[in-house]
């Protein structure tokens, strides 16, 4: 055994992550360049949204990048001036009159360029953090928005990665991109016209090293942004092997695996290190030929330069105002190649951001959609078939049907993957039925705000999330606006009181990520207390009690009692003793209902209900016994 | 109830106030940045990891002093030639020819200083920073479970991540900041030799811009933290939204949310204009200044020239000079806050490698036989994780050759602690743990996992495949192994329904499995590595019944022809083990199988009496009183 590695063990995270990237978002990179210029116009079109703004920076723009062509021009005089009177040796202080002119200019025209330098940076950076900030709210909404469908399908990952990575990219344009083609505009192009016009052979061999620079400058950009993206990639293996090593250091030493996860964190380590390697040669084989490049034209222009001023064609001022132009234009001709790699940033980047903003929301109002009006509080399921969006073909509900009414409960049970969770969702409108329809007090739930709905319907969700903050805070998330008592109210109803009191800091714990973590059973009982502190009219428990013991959930029930005669009650459990007591129960399997009645209908049936009673009420039998009656059928 | 509240419950009040509870997203900054620029004690463990690449070190610094000695020399040729090769008092086509060769040579060895310089220093500081990484990681693996115990793995990773890339930052910026302050020397040696009295005059402005940026720097740093931490907040709120979105929707929060965001996102603006302010205030200053000293040079330096005091080209190359002297001192007050982030960094990086390392092989362990017999035993075993508070008091058993024993007892019983000592995850602070009659601190610790198979509570799982899964380190094992080990414990059906079988990719830590089917696979797993010995503590989270089933036959499975100690939870485990142990408060009750405790009329007795389907689900009060009918009799 060569080597512990399953040979592609490093190389599979960063498949799976392609297959992520074949996301909604990412279509638009290999829609080309057509697609690209449209998207750099539309950030182009936000910063314009700032026309003061664009205009001072641009304005200062060219304004700093003409008081520094005159630098030179001005060194070159005063050169000029010394030298006029060495040679002509007129009066002294007429000469030392027009130096000290020329130095008050030179004075004056650094620190104007100096100002109007600085506001040429701090509008364009201005612009570009006022067009982050607007993005920053659009993407916010729009995740907040996009239905259960979308994120279904994409990486809470990728999500991130565009509304943090691809935002800075796009906000970056505006001062690092678009301003600065007007800088080097000003710069080659003033500065070009200049030369030529003083002299032409030495104006072109001043200019000789700028095309070897900006091309030598984009190509290393652009290799190093791609890399980059390939180098963050390795990264994130090399961060995932650690991190999983870490979270289960107990399983690693179990195993005694210490060497194998050596070994695998060595491999994705050489793997990043190659790369970084790589990039470091890009990066200094690139710079080093542009620097000598440059200092090759220097050397030229001294050489062409000096014969032309011993021939008395030009002057040593000349001479000055050329080499100390060539030292200006240095910095920013180095620099194109990060304005060309801003026009690719933002061109990838700008499109995936956009794709997400543009996206459609899958669950919206209908237009002229009216708030939800509960009377009745009776709840209808009319032939209701369900199918993932990008699972057309297949069918996840079939023909549910069912209806219940204020008080009552519906308890919903079948195997593992047979729908019932599907039901939860689809109350709330998390998706939109296939076929049939939903309502509550005769109005189609596709009719309604889905604001309103969402008040009427609360889903205990299976897995719930916690927010980092505190306790009380977590409970109070829906009904932010609530006085302490309710709080604790809510969570003595949900068992949950006690636990909180014997923390040190009660109720102010913070708890989620960065705080006290929580066990499941603590979260879904949480999670009720959360359900406790709104008014719903429909209440759906999706497998909530799953982690919580049996004595306890009945606990929570009895407390619950009063808050349940007010509503619908909604019950999904594969722990028979949560809904035996439901005014109906329905067995679902395969997307379908199977079995329906009463818990004491359903055991006098002996159907599949009274199989998974047995099963579940007799746990005393012993391993052995129950494992073989099983399997005898 | 207040029911008034309900249409507002979720909204922003008309006077714009924000509901009191409601937060979002939850960036702290935890840790100090910045530490002393200089210690002693940190550096001396930065140089442990920068010794095996002393000689490129030692080449990159003289290949740094090279590139700085070229950049010094270029003005001087242009002096030279100008003053020797031009005038018209001394033209010279010699002159001028030498100093275009001297500067073709300079200009080679420029090339290749640069070249050297960055590539070495780059490529160093990589593998400096990889090598780090790996020291602590490994130190990780060898570090007692009970450090681990207590740290957050996020902690861990900021160090394995973030702290070490602000010690690469340092080391490639200490390198070129040597040549930082050699240009600096440089250039103001130049000046004072070239002329003494101009020098000094020129460089008077250095100091100005010294005490300015002294002045500057706190203030300007206090801005770019203050803009550094609003980005992370608000994209921590960011994140927050995206991971619990469908807890948003269910709770309708999207409108509070949008509002609180928008306040996080305005500080964020603020913030950065703020910072960039800062940052482009500097830019007139050194602009004036550098035109300040320019306009000396030319009134001053001018005039001389024109009282033939001094050579025209040294009055160029003084333009020159200014033109650079400026940019050693920007890096070098850079370079001081890169200093104290590294401080900070490598001081968090030295307490992670100074974590004392409490189990090691004795000098002399010996290699536990694979053909040892598979017995257990606990010999006066007592066992705390502080010194005062015993968890086990002097506990002794013995578990034969394949037997499986049940360890019962209330939560804080020591169960689990016994389970770890078997691994030797701790030692014992008196007594031994006997494995195949051989004491845990004799044997070496790899022989010893690989005769006792643990299976966690709650199943980890590794990104990658299903079948690396359950292989894990066991690179000999084929795949005939893994999928007959997967038969065996009933998991193969599910695993050929995944979209790949065998080769699935899992997601981060088994995300799409279910709590039942990820048991499953650990249970595989253990199969795979077909120890002597097995450790098991059964999971007390509810799974389905159908999945439930298929663990307990697994279990069945598992044990056969191993020694089995089981942390039993579940009556049909427990009725089903050849032995029961009941622990409680860290000391053996009593021993005996299910029908003999039952007779004994003890704890056991008590509690199976109570009639709960698991041990875990008897509330608190019947224990209590159960204990308490106990120590009565």
């Amino acid at each position: 055994m060569d080597s512990p590695l399953n040979s592609d063990a490093i190389g599979s995270a960063a498949k799976r992550r392609e297959k992520f990237a074949g996301n909604a978002l990412d279509h638009v990179q290999a829609a080309g360049w057509g697609r690209g210029l449209n998207t750099i116009w539309r950030i182009t079109r936000m910063a314009l949204r700032h026309p003061w703004q664009v205009s001072f920076a641009i304005g200062s723009t060219f304004i700093a990048a003409s008081l520094q062509l005159l630098i030179p021009v001005l060194l070159g005089r005063a050169v000029d001036q010394t030298q006029t009177v060495v040679t002509g040796g007129s009066a002294g202080s007429a000469a030392e009159t027009a130096l000290l002119v020329t130095a008050l200019l030179l004075l004056a025209t650094s620190v104007a360029r100096g100002i109007f330098t600085m506001f040429q940076n701090y509008f364009s950076e201005s612009v570009g953090h006022h067009t982050g900030y607007e993005l920053r709210l659009a993407v916010y909404e729009k995740i907040q928005r996009l239905s259960f469908s979308f994120h279904d399908k994409v990486h809470s990952g990728d999500l991130i990665t565009v509304g943090m990575l691809d935002l800075e990219g796009v906000r970056m344009f505006f001062s690092t991109g678009l301003v600065r083609i007007f800088l080097l505009g000003v710069l080659i192009g003033v500065g070009a016209y200049l030369l030529l016009s003083t002299d032409p052979m030495l104006g072109f061999l001043a200019l000789s090293f700028v095309p070897f620079v900006a091309w030598r400058s984009s190509v290393a950009q652009i290799r190093l942004r791609l890399t980059w993206r390939e180098l963050q990639e390795r990264l994130s293996v090399l961060t995932r092997i650690m991190d999983e090593n870490l979270g289960g250091i107990r399983v690693v030493r179990a195993f005694a695996a210490q060497a194998y996860e050596m070994a695998k964190f060595d491999k994705a380590s050489k793997f990043a290190l190659d790369l970084a390697h790589s990039r470091v040669g890009i990066r200094v084989r690139n710079t080093s030929a542009m620097t000598f490049s440059f200092f090759v034209a220097m050397g030229l222009v001294l050489l062409v330069g000096g014969n032309k001023v011993v021939a008395g064609e030009i002057t040593v001022g000349t001479l000055t105002t050329f080499l100390t132009f060539m030292t200006i234009l240095q910095m920013p001709v180095r620099q194109l190649g990060m304005m060309v790699n801003a026009f690719a940033r933002a061109s990838t980047c700008g499109g995936r951001l956009f794709a997400l903003l543009d996206l459609d929301i899958a669950v919206k109002d209908k237009p002229g959609a009216k708030p939800l009006a509960v009377t009745d509080g009776i709840v209808r399921f009319d032939n209701v078939t369900f199918k993932y969006p990008d699972a057309p073909e297949k069918t996840v509900l079939r023909n549910i049907s069912f209806e219940a009414r204020r008080g009552q409960t519906v308890g919903i049970v079948g195997p593992p993957g047979s729908g019932k969770s599907t039901i939860a969702h689809l109350l709330p409108r998390f998706y939109d039925v296939a076929e049939g329809a939903i309502t509550v007090d005769g109005q189609d739930i596709r009719d309604v705000t889905l604001a309103s709905l969402r008040q009427a319907v609360t889903v205990v969700q299976q897995d719930s999330f916690l927010f980092t903050t505190t306790i009380e805070n977590n409970i109070a998330y829906g009904d932010p606006w609530a006085q302490e008592q309710r709080v604790e109210r809510a969570s003595e109803s949900a068992q949950l009181h006690n636990y909180v009191l014997g923390l040190p800091q009660g109720y102010t714990t913070v708890v989620g990520e960065r705080g006290v973590s929580l066990s499941g059973g603590q979260r879904q009982r949480l999670s009720i207390a959360r359900t406790l502190m709104l008014h719903p009219s429909i209440m759906v428990l999706d497998d909530s009690t799953a982690a919580i013991d049996a004595a306890t959930e009945q606990r929570i029930r009895h407390a619950m009692r009063d808050y349940a005669k007010d509503r619908v009650t909604l019950i999904i459990a594969h722990r028979l003793s949560s809904l035996m007591h439901a005014d109906l129960i329905l067995f679902i399997e395969n997307g379908e209902i199977v079995e329906r009645g009463t818990h004491d209908e359903l055991l006098a049936k002996g159907g599949r209900y009274r199989a998974l009673y047995d099963l579940q009420v007799r746990p005393g039998d012993g391993i052995l016994e129950i494992a073989g009656k099983t399997d005898n059928g | 109830m207040a029911e008034e509240l309900e249409a507002e419950r979720n909204d922003i009040r008309d006077d714009g106030r924000r509901p009191p509870r409601a937060t979002v997203g939850s960036y702290r900054v935890e840790e100090e940045m910045f530490g002393k620029v200089f210690d002693g004690k940190v550096l001396g463990r930065i140089w442990q990891f920068v010794r095996p690449y002393k000689i490129q070190m030692f080449i990159a610094v003289a290949a740094v002093l090279i590139f700085t000695g070229t950049q010094l020399l270029i003005p001087l040729i242009v002096r030279y030639a100008i003053d020797n090769g031009m005038t018209p008092t001394g033209i010279d086509q010699n002159a001028l020819l030498i100093s275009v060769g001297l500067f073709a040579i300079v200009i080679l060895i420029n090339y290749a200083a640069s070249f050297v310089q960055e590539s070495v220093v780059g490529k160093a500081a990589e593998n400096v920073l990889f090598d780090m990484r790996r020291a602590m990681f490994s130190h990780l693996q060898r570090v007692s479970l009970s450090f681990m115990d207590k740290t957050e793995v996020g902690r861990l990773m900021s160090r394995l991540q973030g702290d070490v890339n602000s010690m690469q930052e340092f080391l490639e910026t200490s390198v070129l900041s040597v040549g930082d302050i050699a240009l600096l020397f440089g250039i103001v040696f130049v000046m004072l030799w070239l002329d003494f009295s101009l020098g000094l005059l020129t460089l008077s402005v250095l100091p100005v811009l010294f005490i300015v940026r002294i002045f500057w720097l706190p203030r300007a740093r206090k801005a770019f933290m203050a803009a550094h931490e609003a980005n992370s907040v608000t994209n921590g709120a960011l994140a927050e939204a995206i991971h619990g979105v469908r807890a948003v929707q269910s709770m309708d929060r999207q409108h509070v949310n949008f509002t609180l965001y928008n306040d996080k996102a305005t500080a964020n603006l603020r913030a950065h204009l703020t910072a960039s302010k800062y940052a482009q205030v500097m830019v007139p200053i050194v602009d004036s200044l550098t035109g300040l000293a320019m306009a000396m040079v030319v009134v001053i330096g001018g005039s001389m020239v024109l009282n033939r005091g001094l050579d025209v080209g040294v009055m160029v190359a003084f333009l020159f000079y200014i033109q650079r002297f400026f940019d050693p001192i920007r890096s070098l007050t850079l370079q001081y806050s890169v200093m104290q982030r590294a401080m900070a960094s490598g001081q968090r990086i030295t307490e992670v490698m100074d974590v004392r390392v409490d189990i090691t092989d004795a000098e002399d362990a010996e290699e536990l036989s694979p053909d040892m017999d598979g017995s257990v035993s606990f010999r006066n075993v007592s066992f705390g994780y502080e010194l005062n508070q015993p968890v086990l008091k002097n506990v002794s058993f013995e578990v034969k050759p394949g037997e499986t024993v049940a360890l019962v007892g209330p939560t804080g019983s020591g169960k689990s602690s016994a389970m770890a000592l078997i691994h030797r995850f701790y030692d014992v602070q008196s007594g031994q743990i006997l494995v195949g009659g051989k004491d845990v601190r004799s044997v070496t610790q790899d022989s010893l996992g690989q005769q006792v198979a643990m299976v966690l509570q709650e199943p980890f799982l590794f990104t990658g495949t299903v079948f690396e899964n359950i292989r894990y380190h066991k690179a000999d094992a084929s795949r005939e192994t893994v999928i007959e080990a997967a038969k065996a414990v009933g998991a193969h059906d599910f695993i050929m329904a995944l979209p790949d079988g065998y080769d699935s990719e899992l997601d981060e830590r088994g995300g799409n499995l279910s709590l039942g089917q990820r048991q499953l696979i650990s249970f595989a797993r253990a199969l795979v590595a077909d120890a002597k010995i097995l450790v098991l503590d059964e999971a007390t989270a509810n799974i389905d019944s159908y999945t439930e089933m298929l663990i307990q036959k697994a279990l069945v499975k598992l044990l056969e022809g191993r020694t089995g100690l089981v942390i039993a939870h579940r009556l049909a485990t427990i009725r089903g083990a050849d032995r029961i142990i009941v622990l409680q408060n860290g000391e053996v009750m009593e021993t005996g199988n299910h029908d003999q405790l039952i007779a004994a009329k003890g704890l056991y007795s008590k509690l199976y009496n109570l009639n709960y389907a698991s041990f875990d689900d008897i509330p608190e009060s019947a224990l209590a009183e159960a204990r308490a009918a106990q120590s009565a009799t």
